[in-house]
């Protein structure tokens, strides 16, 4: 059936093309970037976007981040935490709440009940405010960054940041499930008024991990 | 198409009916106005706007031209990455294909993400007969199914609700599909949305089968692409065991850079941000990792014919940012419902009578309900000419009703053809613009109008009122 519908569409679409010239590739003559591929620059501007988009984003160096991270647990009130396998345990080593590995694996209930995920990223890219998520060891699967509802991420600095856009496709892997986010989940359905935090992470903190290189 | 909005009086008629609707006139006025601000500012950051326009259009081009080629390229790319690939001729292929799939499953729910393509096809309603319930989880989708009602935008469906009437859809509606809306609800957005979550929790963490739609499929590799807001998106895409995504053919691209192009233009056009807040990207299916089972039904649906008028094919590069219908003078004061499918506004306009043809009324009038001001032109991101379209179609109409010979001037023949159909154009005299109708001003470009230039406010009065004043 699928088959016989398979054939009559293209078969539609060459008799309806045929007569058509032949159509090049696109020119791509737009910007690579719109700004310069500058260190510091991007990881201000990362700072700034995701700020904009009502993430709450910290600066922290390695041996601050243990600390940083039990902080911000208690400042909003989760009692527990899960975490994808190749996240470092030296991160928690201030940290005294529930820690979920990914075992079993977590039914979406038991997610549900877990207040925080901590993940690290793929890459962020500046002038969009986006950090970008590929099931990595240190992310783990999709479920665990979308059902509980604060997301810590931490993205490591300046090596994981990229300008722009075209400068992050590139180095993504499209047969690993890709997840961008830019702020917390929003809506404006209800007469435009920007909502943040609907169905998932209500509340999006990045810290920005300062490393050498 | 099967969704055909029964009963739907023709454009102009729907058009004053919806006039004489206060709130929905305030609510829409609101509404495009705020987006139209925010967007030429979110557009005006990029200073090479004008060259992403033109690759956007010209990747479509070329993608439709070898669109066989395309096609046949993903179809393997996502069977060698684990899913499945169906073709559906038309509605009824496509629905019955689903409703299949999901009675394999065994489940009689499916949670749905907002998704233009299985609205015209009618989705919901063939499961319903099927006796699968079909759950929205789009806010928009929410308000509007719960409130037994039809979109009315193609990216904020409810924009003619306002904050009170969602309260009172939420109070008296949620109980009956699912878990109710909490005691003493107010009509603040931030309770809104939060009613919404608690009530759409519970599905998604229960839900076994997943509908889609997808805004990209990549053929190089495989991927689908769901550009969104509210992570409802991702909770269907994610959580399920089972997902199908119902596609028109058209939203192939050839190649994974190309998406560089358009998930720079999408989200600054339809939301007016540098980026929406999320995109899920898949291909195929992952060990261990969302849906299992995964299902790609490739849709014509009418399609093909569009592919076949050289002229109006162009509306196939569409990519649903909506931006046309914001600055739409005609959509601000006739709303969506007026174009009698679920592609409101410019695009619709030009879309709907070429998927269904123009037999119908509401078809056949279609190709006037604008002023051919060009707007929609200018802004459009995948540079589509809605207002030479809406001529040639406005000649296709005139020509099925048989009143123009070719040698007879078209614009007299649109005029006698009203003349005769005055259920369908109750005032013929307005298109006595011909000469207007039929030479659309060419705007200078996406510069100019995102330097700034703006609609000209004009007062809230009739419908008919306005156009007869702006178009002699
Ligand atoms: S026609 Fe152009 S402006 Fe209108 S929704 Fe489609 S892409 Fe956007």
């Amino acid at each position: 059936m699928t088959q016989a519908a398979r054939e009559r569409i293209l078969a539609r679409i060459r008799s309806a093309v045929e007569q058509t010239p032949d159509v090049p590739p696109p020119t791509r003559d737009y910007l690579t970037a719109h700004t310069r591929d500058d260190p510091t620059q991007n990881t201000e501007r990362l700072h700034r976007n995701l700020t904009e988009y009502r993430a709450i984003v910290h600066r922290a160096t390695p041996t601050r981040l243990p600390t940083l991270l039990a902080e911000r647990l208690a400042a909003q009130g989760a009692q527990s935490i899960v975490v994808p396998d190749g996240v470092p345990d030296a991160w928690f080593s201030a940290c005294a709440i529930q820690r979920y590995g990914d075992r079993g694996p977590l039914t979406p209930a038991a997610l549900d009940a877990i207040d925080a995920v901590i993940t690290g990223c793929a890459l962020a890219i500046a002038e969009t405010g986006t950090i970008v998520l590929d099931g990595g060891p240190d992310q783990g699967r999709r479920a665990l960054t979308l059902v509980p509802d604060l997301h810590i991420c931490v993205v490591r600095t300046p090596a994981q940041i990229v300008p722009s856009v075209p400068l992050a496709l590139p180095l993504l892997a499209p047969d690993r499930p890709l997840t961008w986010i830019s702020g917390p989940s929003a809506t404006s359905d209800i007469e435009l008024d920007r909502v943040e935090g609907v169905h998932g992470p209500r509340r999006l903190e990045v810290v920005l991990l300062e490393t050498e290189g | 198409m099967s969704d055909t909005f029964l009963g739907m009086p023709a454009f102009p008629q729907a058009a004053r009916v919806a006039l004489h609707n206060t709130t929905l006139r305030a609510n829409l006025r609101h509404a495009t106005h705020t987006i139209r601000a925010k967007r030429a500012q979110a557009v005006a950051e990029l200073s090479d706007w004008e060259q992403l326009r033109d690759a956007g259009r010209q990747i479509k081009d070329h993608t439709l031209r070898h669109l066989d080629r395309y096609l046949i390229q993903l179809e393997q790319a996502v069977t060698e990455s684990g899913g499945t690939v169906h073709w559906a001729v038309d509605a009824d292929d496509a629905n019955r294909i689903v409703a299949d799939l999901v009675k394999a499953t065994g489940e009689s729910e499916v949670v749905k993400v907002k998704s233009m393509a299985t609205q015209e096809i009618g989705l919901n309603e063939a499961l319903a007969a099927e006796g699968i319930t079909a759950y929205e989880t789009d806010l928009a989708e929410l308000i509007v199914q719960l409130g037994d009602d039809r979109p009315s935008h193609i990216l904020v469906p409810a924009i003619h609700r306002n904050r009170a009437e969602i309260r009172a859809i939420f109070t008296s509606e949620m109980a009956a599909w699912g878990r109710a809306a909490p005691d003493g609800l107010t009509d603040s957005p931030g309770d809104l949305a939060e009613a919404a979550r608690l009530h759409l929790r519970e599905k998604f963490l229960r839900a076994r089968v997943a509908i889609s739609g997808a805004n990209f499929m990549v053929a190089e590799t495989g991927t689908l692409v769901v550009v969104e807001s509210e992570g409802n998106g991702r909770m269907c895409l994610t959580l399920p065991r089972t997902l199908i995504s119902v596609v028109g053919v058209e939203k192939v691209v050839p190649t994974w850079r190309d998406l560089e192009v358009f998930l720079q233009t999408l989200p600054r056009l339809s939301t007016a941000e540098r980026m929406n807040p999320y995109t899920s990207m898949w291909t195929g299916t992952v060990d261990g990792d969302g849906p299992q089972d995964f299902h790609l039904v490739l849709l014509d649906n009418g399609r093909t014919d569009v592919l076949a008028d050289a002229v109006g094919r162009q509306a196939l590069r569409c990519i649903r940012c909506s931006a046309c219908l914001n600055v739409c003078p005609v959509y601000e004061r006739a709303g969506g419902h007026a174009y009698g499918s679920v592609y409101p506004g410019p695009i619709g306009a030009i879309l709907t009578p070429q998927l269904r043809g123009t037999t119908s009324a509401i078809d056949a009038s279609l190709p006037f309900a604008s002023s051919l001001c060009g707007a929609c032109y200018e802004v459009c991101p995948v540079a589509i000419d809605i207002p030479e379209v809406l001529v040639h179609l406005r000649e296709r109409v005139v020509d099925q009703s048989g009143a123009g010979h070719r040698t007879e001037s078209i614009a007299m023949a649109a005029v006698s053809w009203a003349l005769r159909h005055p259920s369908v154009l109750a005032t013929a005299e307005r298109l006595a613009t011909t000469t207007r109708a039929l030479h659309p001003r060419r705007p200078p470009g996406v510069r100019a109008w995102t330097a700034g230039r703006e609609l000209p406010e004009l007062p809230a009065q009739s419908f008919r009122d306005w156009w007869k004043e702006n178009h002699r």
